[in-house]
């Protein structure tokens, strides 16, 4: 039973008003304009992008700003902006084969094709603290080298060659979007990829941790990690023809999978795929191994009932708007609700101890 | 199109300041919008649906001569794109060959030398493996 309650208004805009302050925090410190996040905080910037599902590196900055750093609500914020954008249409499917690439390894081929390229990376640093940082002598240019040019072709290319990993076969297939429809079960894979791409990266990365730690273990290799940017193309109605309407930085991981063949296939390497918005290999990394851990029917393994296998499970929970937002909701007010449960407390005891009463009579 | 869809805005603005902005006619005011970009699985195999990108877009009309101007520009400035059209729409007239010196060749430079200072620095962080002997023999 839902009733009306009215009240609170004064309390709220004061709370607003007060929430403003404290956004703002001391005045004696220089207000933080929205390019220093952008520039700064960037790889906050790019998860607001990529689990806010919207590529605009202005509006996470605004976002996050607005959230006082609290990425989730920073989320919910550019979600619910992204809802009010008329849709233009779709992009033609992003070429990573021709991204131009900041960071490539793999840690399959050594002396691949184009070599590793390392990157802005906090690999191989220590992880100490750098007070330098806090005495603010930031500087220091990266060093440069002529580049080369040539191609970085896929790692995963070179085993297609011997026929040793399972094909990706391409299509021009529509993809579903559960942006426009609700997500439904069974899922097929371009859907389970959407979902897991804005998923909430700490559920992603614990679900492929999980399959590490032996819950629907599958042996990954990371075949190759990229992390840089690609133009976006879209066919222009009024122009009859495809142009580039946009760039954006992507990391791409592909694993490679050792699996021993199966009832309908044979031993051969498998792929999980990862693709995230921005500069975010954790993201991109755990999206292929779950990814990989969910193509346990097509590729004929069995269901050892892990949760990472269980797609339901992982597409239902990926969401952190979706779960915020269930979970949050619980502090608003149910003075009704608990009422009720509160008189039904009552009369089961009422009823228990006129009972014992009536035992003991 | 592509070279105007990426440039900065403050750049091309920078660069048709100096310009005389002709009369023109809206075909479509500027609007901003989503594009759904799409990836493949594995990079090869069929499409599936990454995230959308903000994107603004317009088409006008010149007073003098008729020729068409469209744009889609990344982002949400409507300067941008209303810049962008006239280049577009400016390219099909005798400006053309102005407009290609003073605004797109510029804008060319700018993005080729952005990108060749990113591949440089990516460059300098290649790994070159060597062997230690091991002095079996």
């Amino acid at each position: 039973m839902y009733v009306a309650v009215k009240g609170g208004e004064r309390a709220i805009d004061n709370a607003h008003a007060w929430l403003a302050e404290e956004r703002r925090g001391d005045l004696g410190v220089a207000e933080m304009s929205l390019e220093q996040i952008r520039e700064q905080l960037s790889l906050a910037v790019n998860r607001v992008m990529a689990e806010g599902s919207l590529y605009d590196a202005d509006l996470a900055a605004l976002a996050i700003k607005q959230s006082r750093g609290d990425l989730i609500e920073a989320i919910f914020l550019i979600r619910a902006y992204r809802t009010t954008l008329p849709r233009f249409g779709a992009s033609l499917p992003v070429e990573t084969e021709e991204m131009a690439c900041d960071r490539r390894i793999s840690a399959t081929f050594k002396d691949l094709p184009g070599g590793q390229i390392l990157g802005p990376t906090f690999d191989y640093t220590h992880r100490l603290l750098d007070f330098k940082l806090a005495a603010e002598g930031q500087g220091g240019a990266a060093a440069e080298a002529p580049a080369s040019g040539a191609p970085l072709p896929h790692v995963t290319e070179f085993l297609n060659k011997e026929g040793l990993i399972q094909q990706e076969v391409a299509s021009d297939e529509t993809p579903p979007d559960l942006t426009r429809e609700p997500l439904e079960f069974p899922a097929n894979r371009p859907l389970r990829l959407q979902s897991l791409t804005r998923g909430d990266e700490g559920f992603v990365l614990s679900m492929a941790y999980s399959t590490q730690r032996g819950y629907a273990r599958n042996h990954a290799f990371v075949g190759e990690l990229r992390i840089g940017r690609c133009a976006v193309e879209m066919e222009v109605p009024e122009l009859g023809f495809a142009v580039e309407i946009g760039e954006i930085e992507l990391t791409e991981c592909e694993t490679v999978n050792q699996f021993q063949g199966s009832k309908t296939e044979p031993a051969q390497f498998t792929r999980g795929y990862g693709l995230v918005f921005g500069q975010a290999e954790r993201k991109a990394i755990s999206m292929a191994l779950v990814d990989r851990a969910l193509r346990w029917e097509e590729l004929g393994e069995d269901n050892v009932g892990s949760p990472a296998q269980d797609e339901e499970f992982v597409l239902s929970h990926a969401d952190n708007i979706q779960a915020t937002g269930f979970l949050e909701h619980i502090k608003l007010p149910h003075y009704v609700d608990f009422q009720s449960e509160l008189e039904l407390v009552r009369k089961l005891r009422a009823e228990a101890t006129e009972a014992m009463s009536e035992a003991a009579e | 199109m592509s070279l105007l869809a990426k440039a900065s805005a403050a750049h091309l603005a920078q660069l048709m300041g100096p310009l005389d902005s002709p009369a023109f006619d809206w075909l479509r005011t500027p609007e901003t919008g989503g594009v759904m970009v799409r990836g493949r699985m594995g990079g090869a195999g069929a499409p599936f649906n990454l995230g959308e990108i903000t994107v603004t877009r317009c088409a006008l009309t010149l007073r003098a001569g008729g020729a068409v101007g469209h744009a889609y520009v990344q982002g949400r400035d409507k300067t941008h794109a209303q810049q962008a059209a006239l280049v577009d729409a400016l390219m099909q007239t005798d400006a053309a060959a102005t407009i290609r010196t003073t605004v797109l060749e510029p804008l060319q430079k700018a993005a080729k030398d952005r990108n060749d200072s990113r591949a440089r620095k990516a460059a300098a962080t290649k790994v070159d493996f060597f062997t230690m002997v091991r002095g079996e023999d």
